[in-house]
């Protein structure tokens, strides 16, 4: 074939069509195969990087682990409870297993982010409510529990709010009375780095460390401060520094906090742990 | 074979395409807060262009004009999708960190411009050289602009500390500043005027030359 064959042949209707759709199979192909070739990678990458934050959160994660057989065996410990927020009750394993029926769902896979999108799974909050920002709230939410010769050793709820540029999730770590603090963390968030992103920071998130949430009146007295805190003050036990050049980051975490263990949220579980 | 060397070299200072074709700045603004995080960008993008160059260039003679476009959109496309599942399956933390700028590969200029300005008339090896020789310009001038950003707003390079910060007992504090993305845009202007400086040729002829003085004063 000449060259001024091709280049008017090039152009003809057939060709267009021809080119087309070669081009777009031959792509369809390559991008279907990648996709289900990397996706049990990928899941097992996110299922992963979860319960790598709760370890975190819970503080038992060690920067050297980075098997996924070791953070699994670690992961294993925790005992995975589901939560129904409506009525504000931690269900007993008949009953998630009634609800999972229910609903079509596995809890064992609940993407509980998805949930919150989700009309059947969610409600939509009223301003007056919606403390976090986060506009629904899912029906069920998973929380992780450890337990120890003594009791619940540690409490581990998933987080998350509205922040200056995005919704912040993570997992907050209570103690067994369901008041202590014994860690924070974010596992995703897009807040500016260096400012509000600095919630990151193992500085910062270590200074949640020992404090409390509810004052004598079971009240959520947690406040992050602008600026830092007075350790001489007798609200310090309940009083977080507040990120500098981060106030809007700062008051989103606040609320968070506000509200997940408000009334509204893990709240009236917590006060059941404690009596 | 100077040829090969020009192609290759080329678009690291003599015709660079962030420096002198100014394409693909807004990756360049995003990306570069941290060096761990832009390298993987480099990477993604020099893989991106070379290979949507060696596939263009393949069918470069069976393309039909009118819709050569789309065609050059939909092999670029499928390769940012296969390289964002790839770092979700084997880099996933620094994947989180990209989010939708590896996506956003699709729209840099960079891919689009080598692919219309130089696949679309050369054979297929020296396109793949050509897309690899400007991911390397990409590359120079991004991470440069990551060592900066990091060194100064966050003490380290590469997460190692360089410069111990206040908030960890050090004496450095860090230049929030240079976190945000307005310090890329004083930084890769900065860089344009060094490289401008040291390579006389690049500096464009004025578009317009602002006339004489030419009001006149009421007497």
């Amino acid at each position: 074939m000449s060259e001024e064959n091709t280049s008017s042949n090039k152009d003809s209707i057939q060709n267009v069509i021809v080119i087309a759709l070669g081009v777009c199979l031959f792509c369809a192909v390559v991008v279907a195969g990648s996709a289900v070739a990397l996706k049990e990678r990928r899941v097992e990458n996110k299922a992963l990087d979860k319960s790598k934050n709760v370890l975190i959160a819970a503080g038992l994660f060690q920067e050297n682990v980075t098997q996924m057989s070791e953070i699994n065996t670690l992961f294993e410990q925790f005992e995975q409870r589901v939560v129904d927020l409506r009525t504000k009750r931690l269900l007993t394993a008949e009953e998630a297993a009634v609800v999972a029926a229910d609903n079509k769902l596995n809890f064992s896979e609940y993407d509980q982010r998805k949930a919150a999108k989700d009309p059947s799974l969610s409600v939509a909050l009223t301003d007056a409510e919606d403390l976090a920002s986060i506009n629904r709230r899912e029906h069920y939410a998973l929380i992780y529990l450890l337990r120890s010769e003594v009791g619940i050793d540690r409490i581990i709820l998933p987080v998350h709010g509205y922040g200056l540029w995005s919704t912040l999730y993570g997992f907050i770590a209570l103690e067994g009375d369901g008041n202590t603090v014994s860690g924070i963390t974010f596992y995703e968030h897009s807040e500016t780095a260096g400012l509000g992103g600095e919630v990151d920071n193992p500085t910062w998130k270590a200074k949640w460390q020992g404090k409390r949430i509810y004052d004598d009146q079971g009240q959520v007295a947690m406040r992050v401060l602008k600026g830092s805190v007075d350790p001489s003050s007798a609200e310090a036990d309940y009083q977080i520094d507040g990120l500098s050049g981060a106030t809007l980051t700062s008051r989103g975490v606040e609320n968070m906090i506000g509200y997940w263990l408000g009334d509204e949220g893990y709240g009236p579980i917590l006060k059941n742990f404690n009596g | 074979m100077s040829n090969v060397k020009e192609i290759l070299f080329g678009p690291i200072f003599n015709n660079n395409p962030i420096g002198l074709q100014m394409l693909g700045i807004c990756s360049a603004l995003a990306v570069t807060t941290k060096m761990s995080v832009a390298i993987v960008m480099c990477i993604a993008l020099t893989l991106v262009t070379a290979f949507s160059n060696l596939f263009i260039s393949m069918i470069r003679n069976r393309i039909p004009s009118s819709i050569r476009i789309i065609v050059q959109m939909t092999i670029i496309a499928s390769l940012v999708i296969v390289v964002d599942q790839v770092l979700g399956a084997v880099a996933y933390d620094i994947s989180k960190q990209l989010t939708v700028f590896v996506g956003l590969i699709i729209t840099n200029c960079i891919v689009m411009g080598r692919a219309e300005a130089f696949a679309m008339q050369n054979p297929p090896g020296l396109s793949f050289l050509d897309g690899v020789g400007n991911g390397l310009g990409y590359s120079v001038v991004l991470m440069s602009v990551a060592a900066i950003r990091e060194l100064f707003g966050s003490g380290s390079m590469f997460g190692i500390e360089i410069l111990p910060l206040v908030t960890q007992g050090g004496w450095y504090t860090p230049m929030g500043m240079m976190l945000l993305p307005p310090s890329a845009f004083f930084i890769i202007g900065l860089l344009i005027w060094a490289l401008r400086v040291w390579r006389k040729e690049q500096v464009e002829a004025p578009e317009f030359k602002i006339g004489p003085h030419t009001a006149m004063s009421h007497s």
